[in-house]
């Protein structure tokens, strides 16, 4: 049988993808935006080529303990007449982000270290869930695997022997084997790794997703379900393969 | 050595009080020494299945706070000598069940008795995860819908994870399915999960089937445990339920719809 490339189909208009980015950071170290202003040009003009169009975060961190406020309007127009393009700033207290917002900047989160946040939030809404990190590589589980439970296998793949409820949810920095049914949540690759993947004899997944490219189960084709299955990324989409 | 049995769930009203009472009772009908404590602090209705309601002075609660001793709070039974019950306080509310002291009191019941049965509270709350923490066994208490099932499924994640045997690293809690108001006849209509489905979701060793049946209302309305009922079909699964569990092998029935008689046959009835 040809794999099937799931996605994206003729009526669909959008597709929403969570991932990571390499985003410039500028640290502030102080708010004063004449020097900001003169320091910054010079850096630009150095290396031209490298900064050109390039997202910036703004990093307040730095200034939380000197001033409550800061011209992001005057900010946000000096780096985009230097080529950048602000996208947002982080680190900052309430009433900086404040401004930050009202002038337009996105306040993004704090440092994103866990895998889990790699993961599609929108459709992550598993809160109450306690997460497993398995630490050592390779880890191999015999017992189901129950809803509200989630596995990391950090650093490796995880390897299950025994059925995934739907509830519960499998994370890896390699690839995920399941030698039984899949119906809970499958994501491997986590930290990025885009040529892992998942291998699983009964796919009824509420969600796989590899290095952050997911489809959900309401996606998934009838012809596959409940089939011995590998799920690989080709080409950045989604492959589902019988086995 | 005493064997303490959690009968959990996670969603409501599913039939944990009944099968504590019918389980507690079918132990004690084998001879084994055995207690059933109610944990549902601030619900209590293990006495009125229990039929003991009218004797409840002191309870759980005040054992756990010294203001009674365990003697003055166990309940003998009136028709099994060796069925003791510890009722739960209707007027406390659930923070008053600590771990130390819950541990205190199964302590001091191990010493006497050889199976102790807990009723959990509906929930992960407290109480909950309380009843399940000491135990040895788990009978896991499931209606056959999707959502009962999602919550038992929930209940042996947590089991596997917060419990003593887990955190000590000893043989996990041994868990047993018992899918319980189980009508094959809306199994066959299409209207609740069949056994199969149930045990294929769950995948875990099921104890036995509880028929749908009006005798547990009516045992539990005459605070009987439905156990002591023979012309009960429930009351004989729940008789067979303890054979299993103390290691017969006994075939599984009421699985499958009753063959129509020959009257009824005749005249489609
Ligand atoms: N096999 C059965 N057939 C018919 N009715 C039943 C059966 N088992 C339980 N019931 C009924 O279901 C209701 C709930 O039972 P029970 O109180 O034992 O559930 P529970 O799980 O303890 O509830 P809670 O979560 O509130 O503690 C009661 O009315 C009981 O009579
Ligand atoms: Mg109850």
């Amino acid at each position: 049988m040809p794999p099937q490339a799931t996605d994206p189909s003729a009526s669909v208009a959008l597709e929403i993808k969570s991932g990571s980015v390499n985003l410039l950071t500028l640290k502030l170290a102080d708010g004063d935006l004449d020097r900001v202003a003169k320091q910054l040009t010079e850096k630009v003009q150095n290396a031209p080529e490298f900064f050109r169009n390039a997202p910036v975060v703004i990093e307040l961190g730095a200034l939380n303990t000197r001033q409550s406020t800061l011209d992001f309007e005057r900010l946000s127009a000096l780096l985009r007449s230097l080529g950048l393009s602000p996208v947002g700033v982080r680190g900052g207290h309430g009433a900086l982000n404040q401004g930050a917002e009202s002038a337009g900047l996105a306040v993004l989160a704090e440092r994103v270290e866990t895998p889990a946040r790699e993961a599609p939030k929108a459709a992550v809404p598993k809160a109450e869930a306690t997460l497993t990190t398995l630490g050592g590589g390779s880890r191999v589980i015999d017992q189901p695997v129950r809803s509200g439970q989630r596995l990391y296998a950090a650093g490796g793949d995880l390897i299950v022997l025994a059925p995934v409820s739907a509830g519960a949810e499998l994370l890896a920095d390699g690839n995920i084997h399941i030698y039984s049914s899949l119906r809970g949540r499958a994501l491997a690759g986590v930290q990025g790794n885009l040529s892992s993947r998942i291998f699983c004899l009964d796919l009824q997944a509420e969600l796989i997703a590899i290095g952050g490219h997911y489809q959900i189960s309401e996606n998934l084709e009838e012809s596959i379900r409940g089939k011995p299955v590998q799920v690989f990324l080709r080409d950045g989409a989604l492959i589902i393969e019988d086995l | 050595m005493s064997r303490i049995i959690v009968v959990t769930s996670g969603k409501g009203g599913v039939g944990k009080t009944t099968t504590s009472a019918a389980f507690a009772m079918g132990l004690a009908m084998k001879g084994y020494k055995t207690a059933v404590i109610d944990f549902d602090v601030g619900l209590r209705n293990l006495d009125l299945i229990m039929g003991c309601e009218r004797r409840v002075v002191y309870d759980f609660v005040n054992v756990i706070n010294g203001e009674a001793t365990l003697n003055q709070a166990l309940i003998r039974d009136k028709r099994r000598d060796n069925l003791s019950i510890l009722p739960a306080s209707q007027t406390r509310d659930k923070e008053s069940l600590t771990q130390e002291g819950v541990e205190r009191v199964l302590n001091e019941l191990s010493e006497t008795f050889e199976y102790i049965v807990c009723d959990s509270p509906a929930g992960i709350e407290r109480g909950a995860t309380l009843a399940m923490y000491f135990a040895d066994d788990a009978v896991v208490v499931t209606n056959p819908e999707v959502s009962s099932v999602r919550d038992s499924d929930r209940m042996l994640g947590i089991l596997a994870s917060k419990s003593r045997r887990a955190e000590q690293g000893l043989e996990p809690i041994k868990e047993y399915l018992l899918l319980t108001r189980y009508s094959p006849e809306r199994v066959r209509l299409g209207e609740m999960l069949s056994v199969a489905d149930v045990q294929d979701i769950l995948s875990l060793h099921l104890l036995g089937v509880i028929p749908e049946s009006k005798s547990v209302l009516s045992a539990s309305n005459s605070g009987t445990p439905v156990t002591l009922d023979e012309k009960s079909d429930a009351g004989q699964a729940y008789r067979d339920v303890v054979r299993r569990y103390l290691g017969e092998r006994v075939p599984h029935r009421f699985v499958e719809e009753e063959k129509k008689g020959l009257f009824s046959r005749l005249f489609g009835g």
